[in-house]
């Protein structure tokens, strides 16, 4: 039978080795599906790392693709990290793109350096404006957070479908439910010629820096990890727990608000329902792999990315559908979880002969 | 090795016992015999190893070295099976366990037949079980209401209804985990004689405990257990406080002896204060405590107590009446702003309430005063400043860590107490709550936390000591107030006061009673 044993506390080697651990296990189930498609498991592995890393636009590519994972990675890594389950980043990114949308397409005129940041700004205000709701049902009311946030993002979608259906529609969209065009002075610049990534990747990694900045530094970062690690204790001490689950549902929810503003402003240029193929949740898988520090979240949200982007390449070259990227960074998840059993416990098997009373 | 003649009416042996969690040797080669119809005390500091041994015993955890060997039927000793709670409750041995565990909305005949019943049975035949257990009551004097719910039932009725449980098993050997912890000493003394009563009848028990005062009046022998191992066990008649308190700690102890205070104005007052609501809500209190002394409150646990401390941690609001600090209302809860007053706080659950245990030593020592400017700059915290008074902290307190980055976890409850300490007393307080102050700790660091209150006491602090300890209360407090049913008696000086008439009023009769 097995036993398990508490274990000291985690070494931050222990904790990347397990992270990678779980990486590389999710790949290798991953491959039995794979096998089943009909692929041999080398081929289809080496066609996605040539999909995500093979050429200079297959990389540009992978780090576009990253650019929103960082940003609702770190949206869910700080929330989590203060025990506030914000399962509703896919509505604040909406909410942020659907911002930076109003505020973009005409309706101020003023030269880039104003616009821009007006546009980012707009943006990571609604996030955490959605998200304010919650977080003050939960502080006053009791209302469990994951509830309400995750079902928002459903609430906050059909909200932008109605208005790209109606007020937000483009005249000149030939009826299609989009929305104008965001202006050129409101759009983030393109990082390099003639590829797609551009400045919110910059926004991101910037904004990683800041949050563990503000974790590891400040007293407002004291003040999240010592609400997340012990409400009680933290509350008889006098920090402002209430105070500090708004702060962080605020920061929360902007950091996914911003990922919408990059992916309208700085890729698509103009918002529709499909903006986002579930970057909310994505960030959840990134923020867990990522043991939610915000070093880890960049690495994390570059992993899943490069599953993406090289599963939709080895998928057009072989026909191989590109689900199985879902699958692969659900398995992850899986074994980021399991894995956290490693980290806590030290697994012993002990002899079965202890057991058989239990057994018959 | 004991000879067949030796182990006539011996019902259970424990044989070289070791049990190792990791680096720590929580049991090292402790063997121990019980006889038919013998009380034995294990006697141990918390940590001592008192409660994995019985755990091992009862089949909770399996012994890495030794075995546990019973008689079920009064014969010969056999093995008994390790790592079983059923082969054990075969072998006729029952446990008590310190917290119990009992189905709170199931009457007390279903809690004590639970599992004895087939599963498959049509429909459970209870006059037989019923007539059986009306018998041990009426042998044992442990009487209950076997319809009344558990959850309407006394502590110390609950307590009754797990010995019925281990009882109607046709235990043999009877374990009881602390089972003084949370009776009023009269109700101890009733448990202690019903004990006695069923080891007449030839139940084998060991009772666990810290309390020297019980184990030299109800036991027969005492095996003392310190640091894992078993250094003495004799007959409780060769035995005196002095002596077991010695072979517990293992070395001379001084009891910390208090000096009469010298109380000056009135500091801080309640006045018809009432919070919460249930069994731990507080009625109408009235409390003044002055500069210079030390108010103790006695009670049986649930009796209001924690929700008074709560209160004054500034944790709840009072619905009604008033609070006050040198005239100055308080009433405002928070706990903020009772830090701000200069109220320091020793939280009764300190794992719970004390500590962050996953941030570092130096961390929850600068927890209550994070925003103040020792601390911080422009919202940045100032960590090597945090650390060096982290440093001094550890040495004056004399905080047992490895560094002040340490989680704070790690630390035993002695070092999480005198972190606590540290960072309330440092700020020189006007008022000291201390809440349990010296629950689940040793000898030495309890003698540790009275030398601070008194200190606190000597300076001009008020201190509020809020205690299910009677000897601990009759030590430091200046007056004493008893807490029963969310009504606090009036304070009188503890010279006034003895045992016998505190152990009245905490069950609840009144002061005229008592006199």
């Amino acid at each position: 039978m097995i036993r398990f044993e508490p274990r000291g506390p985690s070494s931050v080697s222990r904790m990347l080795g397990v992270s990678i651990a779980a990486a590389l296990a999710a790949l290798l189930l991953a491959a039995i599906p794979m096998a089943f498609a009909g692929l041999s498991v080398f081929e289809g592995y080496s066609l996605m790392v040539k999909g995500a890393f093979g050429s200079l636009f297959a990389f540009t590519e992978m780090l576009t693709r990253a650019t929103p994972l960082i940003l609702t990675g770190l949206a869910a890594a700080v929330a989590f990290r203060a025990k506030l389950w914000n399962i509703g980043a896919e509505g604040q990114l909406y909410a942020g793109a659907l911002a930076a949308v109003a505020v973009g397409t005409g309706v101020i005129s003023a030269p880039p350096y104003i616009l821009i940041p007006l546009v980012v700004l707009a943006g990571a205000l609604a996030g955490g404006l959605v998200m304010l709701g919650p977080t003050l049902l939960k502080t006053r009311l009791g209302v469990d957070e994951v509830v309400t946030t995750l079902l928002l993002n459903f609430i906050i979608l059909l909200f932008v479908q109605m208005m790209l259906e109606g007020p937000m529609k483009d005249p000149m969209g030939m009826g299609w439910p989009q929305s104008e065009p965001i202006l050129d002075a409101a759009a983030l610049p393109k990082l390099m010629d003639r590829m797609r990534i551009h400045w919110g990747l910059v926004i991101a990694l910037v904004s990683s820096l800041g949050v563990y900045f503000l974790l590891k530094r400040t007293i407002w970062g004291f003040e999240i990890r010592a609400v997340g690690e012990n409400a009680a204790a933290a509350r008889h001490a006098g920090i402002p727990v209430t105070a500090t689950f708004i702060r962080v549902g605020l920061l929360s929810g902007a950091l996914a608000g911003l990922a919408g503003v990059g992916e309208v402003a700085g890729l698509k240029g103009y918002l529709t329902a499909d903006l986002s193929p579930g970057f909310g949740y994505s960030g959840i898988v990134v923020a867990m792999l990522a043991g939610l520090s915000p070093a880890g979240v960049v690495l994390a949200a570059l992993f899943i990315a490069s599953i993406f982007v090289g599963a939709d390449s080895m998928s057009r070259a072989t026909g191989v559908s590109n689900y199985l990227a879902d699958l692969i960074v659900a398995m992850a998840l899986l074994c980021v979880l399991v894995s956290g059993l490693f980290l806590r416990f030290k697994i012993r098997f002990v002899g079965s002969q202890t057991n058989k009373e239990a057994a018959e | 090795m004991a000879g067949l003649a030796q182990d006539a009416g011996v019902v259970l042996r424990l044989d070289g016992i070791t049990k190792r969690f990791g680096a720590l040797t929580a049991n090292g080669d402790v063997s121990l015999d019980l006889k038919r119809g013998e009380i034995l005390a294990l006697l141990g500091e918390n940590g001592a190893g008192k409660t994995t041994l019985m755990n091992i015993l009862f089949g909770h955890y399996v012994a890495d070295e030794g075995r546990v060997m019973v008689s079920p039927d009064g014969t010969g000793l056999s093995e008994l099976e390790p790592g079983s709670p059923h082969a054990a409750l075969q072998a006729g041995i029952g446990m008590v366990h310190q917290h119990f565990t009992l189905a709170e909305n199931l009457s007390a005949l279903d809690n004590i037949l639970l599992g004895t019943e087939r599963l498959a049975a049509l429909s459970s035949s209870r006059a037989p079980a019923r007539r059986k257990l009306e018998e041990l009551m009426a042998r044992s004097g442990l009487t209950v209401s076997l319809d009344a719910r558990i959850s309407q039932l006394s502590v110390g009725e609950k307590q009754r209804v797990e010995i019925l449980k281990a009882l109607y098993r046709d235990a043999r050997v009877l374990v009881l985990d602390e089972p003084t912890a949370v009776l009023t000493p009269q109700e101890s003394d009733t448990l202690f004689a019903t004990l006695k009563k069923l080891s007449d009848d030839g139940l084998g028990i060991i009772f666990i405990s810290h309390k020297l005062a019980e184990v030299l009046a109800s036991s027969h022998r005492v095996a003392v257990l310190r640091g894992g191992r078993k250094v003495a066990d004799l007959p409780t008649a060769e035995c005196d406080r002095r002596k077991l308190a010695e072979l517990m700690v293992g070395h001379a102890i001084v009891e910390t002896m208090r000096s009469p205070g010298t109380p000056g104005a009135p500091l801080f007052v309640l006045e018809k204060a009432s919070a919460g609501q249930g069994r731990d809500a507080l009625r109408e209190v009235d409390l003044t405590l002055k500069s210079g002394e030390i108010l103790g409150i006695a009670g049986v646990s649930g009796n209001g107590q924690t929700t008074l401390a709560r209160v004054i941690s500034g944790l709840e609001p009072l619905s009604s009446g008033s609070m006050t600090l040198e005239g100055k209302g308080v009433g405002q809860t928070s706990a903020r702003t009772m830090i701000d007053s200069g109220l320091a706080r020793i939280p009764e659950d300190r794992h719970h309430d004390g500590i962050v245990g996953a941030m570092s030593v130096s961390e929850n020592l600068a927890i209550e005063a994070i925003r103040k400017p020792e601390n911080q700059r422009l919202g940045l915290l100032r960590f090597s400043a945090m650390r060096e008074r982290a440093r001094n902290l550890i040495k004056a307190y004399d905080i047992r860590c490895q560094s002040e980055d340490s989680p704070a976890r790690l630390l035993s409850g002695g070092n999480i107490q005198k972190i606590v300490l540290a960072r309330t007393l440092e700020t020189v307080p006007k008022v000291v709550l201390a809440a349990q102050p010296s629950r689940g700790l040793d000898v030495g660091a309890t003698s540790d936390v009275h030398k601070r209150l008194l200190a606190a006491r000597d300076r001009g602090a008020g201190v509020i000591l809020i205690s299910e300890d009677l000897d601990e209360l009759m030590r430091l407090s200046d007056r004493i107030a008893v807490i029963h049913r969310g009504h606090l008696s009036e304070a009188e000086a503890s010279e006034t006061l003895d045992r016998g008439s505190l152990g009245l009023r905490m069950a609840g009769h009144s002061t005229e009673d008592a006199a």
